[in-house]
């Protein structure tokens, strides 16, 4: 099992090398004079030199990259023009807004959308089944930037139930109650489409694993049905789930850059929108690349789980 | 399985018949997917047309008429913040949102194909190149790569067209690498590299027509992700810029007026939705129409117990006996087509009382067998008529929750393949414990102890070890003797071994039989042994019920069954057997098929391939009648079986 995950460590290695790649190609896509294109149309040709050279824009493009990565690798992601402040900072001070709602999303996904898949499989054909298709289907369909301007004209303009942005009070305490009153609807928006997708393939692969032998013999063995559904059939199934809930941290992280900006989220994906707009390509950079990492890394995670639960897999 | 051949060996001949409708008609079979066409095509239409439609122009501003209502005189949609009227808008605005979709999927799915083709096509180095590289792109949570591009490209509709579109390469190109792969090794692609094509004409005159397909799902599906995620971007303004506008910024520069006049994002968010929404269920439709296995619907779950719907039980044959089946008839209803797999059986068995069933695969031996504790699946199963007596119980009768506890304790059963059987990921020992917990509400630490004892008794060496090996740590002898020690477990009266050691060599199999009489006889539990191998009952059984399409054509004590066989089938059957050291025996299958199921002819089953019947075995019921003793046949010419 250690030696799986130390392997499966390994490998994510060349994977973090490709993104940084990527990462870093994406400067060179900027159409024009990199410089001035940060730096805007008015900058003076001093500072377009002087960021030339910080950046070693004047370098071959393997130069670059490896003295990119080298301060990559020291903590440093360059300097934000548009905030004046270094990169790693502001990202970092970003980053855990955008844990907290993209993690609860997660979470909130992966418990309802099981739950409903199950019931929908053991009651196939029956009502529940043809509810939670019929709401799993508008569900994946709902664009999650108008389900929150839903969600904030229903419980927060015209119920007041709810704060319509922000992640703490102006002058508040900053408790936890604060932050899940805050973190309530958007972190149901987020959760949405991704707990539709779950919920529609937990319910084909627990159809799967219910016709499979090794569930008639726990039922001929006398098992009750809850144990049969429960021990034998969604456990085997969840192997098959696990990776598709990684997949689903993938569309949760990008959508909170939707639900950031709709619910005034302080968070990375917001950070992201802004510096888009001001042209602040090194923050957008270092955003990036630090997202895709944790991405990389939740990856890394549900593999873990998946062979934690599958002594099959363990063979290497 | 008895199930499966029932079911494969029709099917065959309806989609002969029906000679596999066209696309269309089975897209238009599907509600949900003709709801959704009709969605996109009025959508889609409107848009198209929107040039030649009677609408206001989408960009004229009305100051004075600012923020009206929906439904207004004027404005069927009321008016945004500056004036414009929102049907035209909306109108226009979809015309720009489909553009854009559309033409980023089609970027996608033209680059992605042909990097999956490519890759699969000439694989080595060329495929591992080319998928690492998807493979870094699938690494990124796909808005954020899409964000980074359009940061470097800047702002714009066209530029947030690439983006989405290159994030969707993967999907196209993982699918259409996968299906390649399938292909390439295929004869008719073999044949065109010999007769000299180049490997352009091959990709585009032999793989491409086959791969389109899939092709055509994958878009089917990524399509309205794509419509989504241009109209996101442009939501956040990094998409259409003013003044061209497509649903997105529609929705975006409405949010601000969320208080004062939601209508303004309200009208095209649903628009959104609902295009989406008839995006995914055609998607859906077509994904199923084009790919039957991946149909969701295809696949349906047995329930917990099969279904009785019998009309009357049917008075009990008091007899002592411990199971007493009476008038047996389960059968499975798929489509408008009833498959009578088990027409009609009677027998018992005492205690201790050990029989066979033989018969070929589809003769419902094994749907016989697990209707007994109802295991035969629901859907499409059901018992309509008879009733199983057991100890003085009809099992039909037994609520599911009483019927759970014979299972497994009182009744036991072990199935063909033992790979199968187990749960892949419970601990061989967990598996035999569970059920010890379960019926004998042993402590888990003592149901684990026993558990051990048991693999003991079942002769595997190291027990301790055993039980903490999962099944695929074990080879297929060691597994099957698990399932065994799980069938003892419990002491159970009956144990039903349906074609228990088919699924292993020969060597193995022999050494498994003797184990399983050994303690059958320890234990003085009674046996259904259900198989193809004549031999395997002669040495293990004391009696035998020989069945054929449904029906037990022959039964009797062993020794007369296959010493004298009154049943033309069974005769043919025994003629099958090679046997050791006459290898000039001429060993002749019989000819013809068992007839199907859900068309029985009338009189004798077996008459079709029978070289004794006569006009009198094709009209009316055949009885099964006693030729001796306790031996009996359903045949009319049972005396001279044998003699011609």
């Amino acid at each position: 099992m250690l030696a799986y995950i130390l392997k499966r460590l390994v490998l994510t290695i060349p994977v973090l090398f490709g993104i940084s790649i990527i990462v870093f190609l994406v400067i060179s896509l900027i159409p024009g004079d990199p410089a001035t294109a940060i730096l805007g149309a008015y900058a003076t040709p001093e500072n377009v030199e002087k960021l030339n050279r910080e950046l070693g824009l004047d370098q071959p493009l393997p130069v670059q990259y490896v003295s990119w990565l080298t301060g990559v690798l020291q903590g440093d992601l360059g300097t934000s023009y548009s905030l004046n402040r270094p990169v790693v900072d502001e990202v970092f001070e970003r980053f855990g807004p955008t844990i907290i709602l993209a993690g609860t999303a997660l979470g909130l996904c992966a418990i309802f959308g099981l739950a409903a898949g199950v019931a929908s499989a053991i009651r196939q054909y029956g009502w529940t089944d043809k509810i939670i298709t019929v709401v799993v289907l508008v569900g994946i369909s709902t664009p999650s930037f108008f389900l929150g301007i839903m969600l904030i004209l229903w419980f927060s303009v015209r119920r007041g139930w709810f704060p319509t942005g922000g992640m703490y009070p102006l002058f508040g305490t900053g408790s936890i109650w604060e932050l899940l009153y805050h973190l309530t609807l958007p972190a149901l928006a987020l959760a949405v489409v991704a707990t539709g997708v779950v919920a529609r393939l937990t319910r084909s692969n627990m159809l799967e694993v219910l016709r499979q032998d090794y569930v008639r013999t726990a039922r001929a063995k006398g098992m009750r049905e809850p144990a049969v559904i429960g021990r034998h059939a969604f456990l085997n199934a969840l192997v098959n789930i696990i990776p598709i809930i990684g997949i689903q941290a993938g569309f949760v992280l990008g959508g909170a850059v939707y639900i950031e900006s709709v619910f005034q989220w302080p968070g990375i994906g917001r950070m992201l929108v802004q510096a888009i707009s001001t042209r602040d390509i090194l923050l957008v950079q270092g955003g990036v690349l630090v997202v895709a990492a944790s991405f990389v890394l939740i990856n890394l995670a549900t593999d873990v789980l998946q062979v934690m639960l599958d002594p099959r897999l363990r063979r290497t | 399985m008895a199930v499966s051949s029932v079911g494969s060996s029709t099917a065959g001949e309806q989609t002969r018949r029906s000679s596999r409708p066209s696309l269309w008609s089975r897209l238009r079979r599907n509600t949900l997917a003709v709801i959704g066409l009709v969605i996109v095509v009025v959508i889609v239409a409107i848009a198209v047309a929107a040039p030649i439609l009677p609408l206001q122009d989408p960009n004229l501003t009305e100051p004075a008429n600012r923020l009206i209502r929906p439904f207004s005189e004027g404005h069927l949609l009321g008016t945004d913040q500056l004036g414009r009227d929102i049907l035209s808008r909306l109108v226009w605005g979809a015309r720009v949102s489909l553009a854009v979709g559309i033409a980023a999927t089609l970027i996608a799915a033209i680059i992605g194909s042909t990097i999956g083709l490519i890759a699969a096509f000439f694989g080595k180095l060329v495929d591992q190149v080319l998928m690492r590289g998807i493979d870094m792109l699938m690494a990124f949570p796909y808005l954020l790569l899409a964000l980074a591009i359009v940061a470097a490209l800047g702002p714009g509709l066209l530029n947030a067209l690439l983006a989405i579109a290159v994030v969707n390469i993967p999907f196209f190109a993982r699918s259409v690498r996968g299906t390649t792969l399938n292909l390439v090794q295929r004869e008719f692609v073999e044949a065109a590299r010999i007769s000299g094509q180049s490997d352009r004409k091959i990709i585009l005159s032999e793989i491409l027509p086959n791969v389109l397909p899939v092709i055509i799902i994958t878009m089917s599906t990524t399509v309205g992700w794509m419509i989504l995620e241009t109209a996101g971007l442009s939501f956040l303004g990094l998409g259409a810029q003013p003044p061209q506008a497509d649903l997105g910024s529609m929705l975006g520069d409405g949010r601000n007026l969320i208080i004062n006049a939601p209508h303004v994002s309200v009208v095209p968010g649903v628009l959104i939705l609902v295009l989406v929404i008839g995006i995914n269920l055609l998607g859906d439709g077509l994904r199923d129409a084009l790919d039957p296995r991946l149909a969701s619907g295809a696949l349906t779950r047995p329930v917990a117990c099969t279904d009785v719907a019998r009309a009357e039980a049917g008075p009990a044959d008091r007899t002592d006996a411990l199971l007493t089946i009476t008038n047996l008839h389960t059968q499975f209803h798929v489509g408008d087509q009833i498959y009578r797999a088990v027409n009609g059986v009677d027998f018992s068995v005492a205690r201790g009382d050990s029989l066979g069933i033989v018969g070929e695969s589809g003769s419902g031996k094994s749907v016989t067998a697990m209707s007994i504790l109802g295991l035969v699946p629901t859907p499409p199963g059901k018992i309509t008529e008879g009733r199983i007596d057991f100890d003085g119980r009809d099992l039909l009768d037994l609520s599911l929750h009483d019927l759970q506890d014979i299972r497994g304790s009182r009744i036991a059963y072990i199935f063909q393949d033992p790979l199968t059987t187990l749960n892949p990921l419970m601990r061989s020992g967990e598996q035999i414990a569970e059920s010890l917990k379960r019926h004998q509400g042993l402590s888990a630490r003592d149901a684990r102890r026993r558990a051990v004892e048991l693999l003991d008794e079942v002769g595997l060496p190291d027990p301790p070890a055993k039980a903490l090996a999962y099944p695929h740590e074990l080879s297929g002898g060691q597994r099957q003797r698990v399932v065994i020690a799980m069938a003892l477990a419990n002491e159970p009266d009956l144990i039903i071994a349906d074609e228990p050691t088919t699924a292993l060599d020969v060597t193995t199999q022999a050494r498994v039989l003797e184990l399983l009489n050994e303690l059958r006889r320890k234990t003085g539990a009674a046996l259904i042994f259900i198989t193809h191998d004549l031999g395997v009952v002669q040495e293990l059984c004391e009696r035998v019920l020989v069945m054929y399409a449904g029906r037990i054509v022959e039964q009797g004590p062993v020794s007369e069954v296959f010493g004298r066989p009154r049943h033309p089938y069974t005769e043919r059957l025994i003629a099958c057997v090679p046997v050791l050291g006459q290898p000039d025996r001429a060993v002749d299958a019989i000819p013809g098929l068992p007839p199907p199921v859900n068309r029985l002819p009338d009189g004798c089953a077996f008459a079709p391939r029978c070289s004794l019947a006569i006009d009198a075995c094709r009209q009316g019921e055949i009885e099964l009648r006693i030729v001796d003793q306790h031996h009996a046949a359903r045949c009319i010419r049972a005396d001279e079986v044998g003699h011609g």
